[in-house]
């Protein structure tokens, strides 16, 4: 065989493990999003039914419709993001303080408070259930949405800190000093200077933690007992009969759960690769 | 920090006394070495009441004996101290065996196969061309994103018994082929979800699927920082593609290794809502991981709490010696944390 052909006959080759790799991770997700949209008769066979033909949407306009445990997927969606979004903004208002402390000041506990940052993102959430359960119903916040809310800035805030203030230490710090020979106090330079070239990295992180807060499931299954305060994760259960269960409404709520998270996903990507094994790898 | 600063603004105001003027050379507002406290406090508050003190409570909650009476929001009943009694009652149990087997063996299975797959496809993502290389990022990015209830529901639609493709797909076998392997060759109906051994083959390719993605793109983000001239050399010296690989890019990306390594066995040590979704609740109690046993002490009727900390206790220690490692990393390898 001729070099030529050879590494044609490589690349080919590589190619089509390109491939493979593609269908592995796909197939799940395609087989979600075409049974959401097969009826009845094509999802309980046993035979292979590729796609669905023709597209139903009798699925996705019953979980709206009819929803799932006494409420339409509408309110859990509602539910979701909304515990999402609050947990959101908090948290980056608190990761915004604290990256701003570590990033940009040296002082006596800097080591030390980086250090418990990692340790405290390795202590199982899991873990945590119980005596946050308890904290929780004595406050009487138990069954709240605002009880999930302060549950996952605690949660997200870590981890947050610890990604964002590498975007923190990423801008100059003589601009921040021109501002102050300029006469801005300390927070304007703050506002006017710091926060707009820390937005990007600060997006980052908040899509992060959303989508961190969107998944959790542990704590939104023991917080909430009331089926109108549910969350996409916990509702998604529902489905799941005695006897038997209604796969196409799963699948059609399971889409829509995913849906925010993979364009969110593909928005940031890149940077959440270098967050988390930040420090690992050296350009 | 508004009030602060519109302080400092003042002080700049042409009319102020000399004093203040003169304390906004040194920097504007606070005084400087208050600056990063006052900042961090906020967020250190968060942590010490949402994450440091139920770490404590949850050590205590393990001497003691938490029922129903305790947990009230009215008037809770004192809590009585038991010593470790908890404990040895934890020890003492056939399903901490099982559990911290199936732990242990879950973790140490799924975090090798992530990493495998994970560096195969990280060495060949590098490998493709640009176009390729997009198109199967894009892919497996869709495996990454997908939240975890999803993934678990997913995988149980896959494998599901009657309907499922994956029994339609070993069906296509040939009997004789599926005889050898397997020992029966009908699929039609195969429940995957009644025996532990096989509910964990599901949950393994599920988490695995997962998670090869992370470790896929984080090789991938690795490899593109071993400089090129690097591997021209290997070449030139006729190094084959094995030990170019043992000789260049493992040692080099060693330090992403062993971060992913750690974080990996973290992830996985601790699987539960996969685990939950798949196993159908706390019904198998044979299926149990430690996360899943502690969840089903704490919260079945009447509720055990002291149980479920104790056993929590015990993954926590766990997790933590192996973060100690991980920890020393991140600490050796980031100037800047020092």
């Amino acid at each position: 065989m001729s070099p030529l052909a050879r590494r044609r006959l490589g690349r080919a080759a590589l190619n089509a493990a390109g491939v493979v790799v593609f269908l592995f991770a796909v197939f799940p997700v395609y087989w979600m999003v075409t049974t959401a949209f097969k009826p009845n008769d094509q999802i309980f066979t046993t035979s292979f039914i590729p796609f669905p033909s023709p597209p139903s949407m009798d699925h996705i306009s019953r979980v709206f419709t009819k929803g799932v445990a006494g409420h339409s997927i509408w309110q859990y969606l509602f539910n979701s993001t909304l515990v999402a979004l609050s947990a959101v903004v908090l948290g980056a208002v608190f990761a915004l303080l604290a990256a701003t402390a570590v990033a940009r000041f040296r002082f006596r506990f800097r080591t030390s408070f980086l250090i418990l940052l990692l340790i405290v993102q390795m202590v199982p959430a899991e873990a945590l259930l119980i005596p946050l359960f308890t904290m929780v119903k004595r406050l009487g916040l138990y069954d709240q949405l605002l009880g999930l809310i302060i549950i996952n800035v605690g949660l997200t805030l870590p981890f947050s800190v610890w990604m964002l203030r590498t975007f923190v230490a990423a801008v100059p710090k003589e601009l921040e000093e021109a501002s102050w020979i300029d006469g801005a106090g300390r927070f304007t330079t703050f506002w006017r200077v710091l926060f707009p070239l820390v937005a990007p990295g600060l997006v980052a992180t908040s899509i992060f933690a959303f989508i961190t807060t969107w998944n959790e499931f542990v704590y939104a299954l023991t917080l909430i007992g009331d089926q109108g305060k549910y969350t996409m994760p916990v509702a998604l259960q529902f489905f799941v009969g005695q006897r038997s269960t209604d796969w196409g409404g799963i699948m059609a709520a399971s889409t829509l759960m995913t849906i925010p998270v993979l364009i969110f996903f593909l928005l940031v990507q890149r940077r959440m690769v270098s967050g988390l094994v930040a420090g690992a790898v050296k350009g | 920090m508004t009030d602060t600063s519109t302080l400092a603004r003042g002080g700049a105001d042409a009319s102020a006394p000399s004093r203040r003027s003169r304390k906004r050379e040194r920097g504007p507002g606070l005084s400087p070495k208050a600056v990063p406290y006052v900042l961090l406090l906020p967020g250190l508050l968060v942590i010490a009441v949402l994450l440091l003190y139920p770490l404590y409570q949850m050590v205590e909650m393990s001497f003691h004996k938490v029922g129903l009476r305790q947990i009230k929001a009215v008037n809770p009943a004192p809590a009585d101290f038991v010593g470790w009694d908890n404990y040895t009652q934890i020890l003492g149990s056939d399903l901490f065996w099982s559990s911290l087997r199936n732990t242990v063996l879950f973790a140490v299975v799924t975090v090798a196969l992530t990493l495998i797959l994970g560096t195969l496809v990280g060495l060949l993502l590098n490998k493709l061309g640009p176009k390729m290389s997009t198109f199967v990022v894009v892919g497996i990015m869709a495996a990454w994103a997908t939240p975890p209830t999803a993934q678990a529901i997913v995988w149980k639609w896959l494998f599901d018994s009657d309907s499922g493709i994956v029994n339609w797909a070993l069906n296509l076998l040939p009997d004789w082929l599926s005889n050898l392997l397997f020992g029966h060759a009908d699929w039609s109906g195969y429940p995957w979800f009644n025996d532990t051994l096989t509910l964990y083959f599901v949950l393994i390719v599920a988490v695995v699927w997962a998670s090869f993605p992370f470790i896929a793109v984080s090789v991938l983000a690795g490899l593109k920082s071993i400089p090129s001239e690097l591997y021209e050399a290997a070449k030139m010296d006729g190094s084959s593609a094995v030990h170019t690989f043992r000789r260049i890019t493992f040692p080099l990306l060693r330090p992403v290794f062993s971060v992913l390594v750690v974080l990996s066995i973290i992830w996985d040590f601790k699987v539960f809502t996969q685990l939950y979704l798949l196993a159908g609740g706390t019904v198998n109690r044979d299926a149990f991981n430690l996360s899943l046993w502690s969840y089903a002490e704490a919260f079945s009727s009447p509720p055990k709490m002291g149980l479920g900390a104790a056993i929590a206790v015990v993954l926590t220690v766990i997790l933590l010696l192996i973060t100690f490692v991980y920890v020393r990393q991140i600490v050796k390898t980031e100037d800047d944390i020092r």
